[in-house]
């Protein structure tokens, strides 16, 4: 009887856990329609330099940090799993050698584990060293705890992925996934006649900023009257990608092609040029292969980005905020600029590595390109 | 020898059904479903595009087959194949002209790689399955470490020729995949190593009985590092196609070493030696991509594909062994 209540209550708590993940809204229509707005915005700051821009005009005063001499910078990172965060990373780092006043700087990486990372904050916070501590969290949900703990101790900067508490002194991101998803939409709305054929290729299933991506997408797609034929999920995977696309082709004619994410981009483009038919609308990010690949073939493209550049700001935020400068806050949005066709040779350096995220604002920093793998 | 006690007591049982691997039904019911939903799958480019994809998980199955009839499991073909294609692009550094040693120097890390993962099994006594999952771990740590995390550079096309380009107007099939007669001819020439020559009747032997085959005079070590030799050239051949294929990621292995196995399971490969045919590996991976190309026309929600996957996976493999009992194989 013991055993059955344990199992009872076990299975209980799984579907409790399974019931508030299952209550995050993935397609809030207000969320939406201010990252709308946020798009079209001008941003305040200086101009060619967005990631020192903000969207909104709101500061957080920070005087009661003030710290003179050299600084402890701390990060808990939660992973340099993907490329795009290895870009990141590097933005960061190249940050931090332009800083004379950070005298330390203290990596630690969680290799994408909630409970690594958890534990990784806490030992920081237990070593004493830290004058400031930048998160960016692996999850939201389960870091919320851990930052509070933090923020009671030391000034706190939390970037890319949120926590649900507003104690930090600010969360620096770009305006989001809806922004996104709408950027990629709305050019394909813009370019196929209603009606026409949209496939959409999502990574998985289940991750906030991927699922609002494609909520986003989908409502501008539906609205705009083109028939989505599909939604499917690749892996982020060159091989399955191009046979999805493969299958879908010798179904019938695709005008258009929205992605949430664009690592497979290329992968889908060669599978229209390999089977001989048209390239179509496409929609993929700022990597370098799909950046040269919609060049070499004059496709019709636009790429949304969500800027790696954003991994700057919390460095210069942590800088100004132990000089007691005034920050944006609590939140700090960056705008969020897509590839067009317009700019589209500006952000072309074959010298880069094909997964290399052209919107890293990285161009005029010291040790570019090789730092980020390039060649000169 | 070991076909001949086998075949013995044969004659006496009543054949209650035609001795096919049930693999090949399977597999042909799968086909027959996919053109249901899809006509057009009768097309050369449908059914072209459908052996092109699953050349790669066809040959590294037929090479796991070596392995799995050994007695043994290889579970560091998923990380090989990842090593090949990150490390092919970082040496050829966009050179056309360097493919061939590229390719060379792949197959030499191949040769390698099997080596040392027969060496570690047959004489620090490690069971295969830690061995090679070692292996694995070490070759991803590897690869990682050769490209810092994200790609660092392409495949040239001489070298994505094998996994990508068709050769245009061939008469009555209008389209020919380069990577559809590598695996022909890997295949075949697994095929014949296993079921023709002395050294697969050594496999054989070693997995059915260690001991006895020892007794028989079976080399057993060089038996067993062949084994893994093969199955980790298997690896890198699959590699080349995937990065033809695809194109460069870091996370283009993954997951395959399982999807080999199970291949080679449906195909009726036995999990702990003695047992398994390479014709029908392959058999068992084309099955497993038909059973996604299906999945895929279908248009179910991923969840559902999931389940059904599963469903249809277990349904096959229960299939397969329950024939071998009746056959009493």
């Amino acid at each position: 009887m013991k055993q059955v209540l344990t199992y009872a209550t076990a299975i209980g708590l799984v579907l409790a856990l399974a019931g508030t993940a299952g209550a995050q809204n993935f397609n809030d229509p207000e969320e939406f329609a201010r990252q709308k707005e946020q798009l079209t915005m001008t941003p305040h700051g200086p101009e060619g330099q967005p990631w020192v821009q903000y969207l909104v005009d709101q500061m957080a005063d920070t005087s009661k940090y003030k710290k003179e001499g050299a600084s402890t910078v701390c990060f808990s990172n939660a992973g340099v799993n993907n490329p795009w965060r290895v870009v990141g990373f590097t933005n960061m780092t190249q940050e931090v050698a332009l800083h004379p006043e950070i005298g330390n700087f203290v990596h630690v990486d969680a290799e994408g584990s909630d409970d690594k990372q958890i534990a990784d904050i806490q030992d920081l916070l237990a070593g004493g060293n830290c004058d400031i501590l930048i998160v960016s969290p692996n999850t939201t949900a389960a870091l919320t705890p851990a930052v509070e703990a933090a923020c009671a101790k030391l000034p706190v900067i939390v970037f890319d992925r949120g926590v649900q508490t507003d104690c930090p002194v600010t969360f620096i991101h770009p305006v989001g996934g809806y922004g996104f998803g709408i950027q990629g939409a709305q050019f394909i709305a813009d370019n196929v006649e209603k009606g026409g054929n949209v496939l959409m290729l999502r990574i998985l299933p289940g991750v906030d900023v991927l699922e609002t991506r494609y909520s986003a997408g989908r409502r501008i797609l539906d609205e705009a009257g083109l028939n989505v034929v599909g939604a499917e999920f690749t892996d982020g995977d060159n091989a399955k990608t191009k046979s999805i696309v493969e299958d879908y082709l010798q179904r019938g004619k695709i005008d258009a092609v929205w992605m949430d994410a664009g690592a497979t981009a290329v992968a889908a483009i060669e599978a229209f040029e390999d089977g001989g038919h048209d390239i179509p609308v496409f929609v993929g990010e700022d990597q370098q292969d799909f950046l040269q690949k919609w060049r070499a073939l004059d496709m019709k493209a636009i790429a949304p980005t969500y800027p790696s550049y954003q991994w700057r700001t919390p460095i210069i935020a942590a800088v100004s905020i132990l000089k007691g400068e005034s920050v944006p806050g609590p939140e700090w949005v960056l705008p969020q600029p897509a590839v067009t066709q317009d700019n589209l040779d500006s952000f072309i350096n074959e010298k880069m590595p094909p997964l290399h995220y052209a919107m890293c604002g990285c161009e005029d920093m010291p040790n570019y390109p090789e730092a980020w793998g390039g060649t000169k | 020898m070991t076909d001949h006690t086998l075949s013995s007591p044969q004659p006496k049982q009543t054949r209650r059904l035609p001795q096919i691997n049930p693999v090949y039904f399977i597999l042909a019911a799968l086909i027959v479903a996919i053109i249901l939903n899809n006509p057009n799958f009768v097309e050369p480019s449908g059914y072209m595009n459908f052996l092109k994809r699953a050349a790669p998980l066809a040959i590294l199955a037929a090479g796991q087959v070596y392995v799995i009839v050994s007695g043994g499991f290889d579970l560091s073909v998923g990380s090989l194949i990842t090593l090949v294609v990150v490390g092919s692009s970082m040496l050829s550094n966009n050179d056309p002209s360097s493919t061939w040693w590229v390719i060379c120097v792949m197959l030499g890390i191949g040769l390698g790689v099997g080596l040392v993962n027969g060496l570690v099994v047959c004489f620090l006594k490690v069971p295969s399955l830690i061995a090679t999952l070692g292996m694995m771990i070490t070759l991803n740590g590897i690869a990682f470490m050769w490209s810092g995390g994200a790609p660092r550079g392409y495949l040239p096309e001489s070298f994505r020729y094998f996994g990508r380009f068709n050769i245009r107007d061939v008469p009555l099939i209008q389209m020919l995949p380069v990577a559809v007669i590598v695996m022909a001819v890997v295949g075949f020439a697994l095929y014949w190593l296993m079921h023709r020559t002395n050294l697969g009747r050594m496999i054989h032997a070693v997995g059915d009985n260690p001991r006895a085959a020892q007794l028989a005079g079976v080399p057993i070590n060089r038996v067993r590092v062949s084994a893994f030799v093969i199955s980790s050239l298997s690896a890198v051949i699959a590699g080349i196609l995937l990065g033809g294929f695809g194109g460069v990621s870091t996370d283009v292995g993954t997951g395959y070493e399982l999807q080999a196995i199970t291949a080679a399971v449906l195909g009726g490969a036995q999990l702990l030696g003695g047992r398994g045919s390479v014709p029908a590996a392959i058999a068992g991976a084309l099955t497993l991509t038909a059973i996604f190309t299906l999945l895929n026309f279908l248009g179910l929600p991923q969840p559902v594909r999931q389940v059904v996957q599963g469903l249809i996976l277990i349904a096959a493999v229960a299939l397969a062994m329950y024939r071998r009992k009746r056959t009493g194989q």
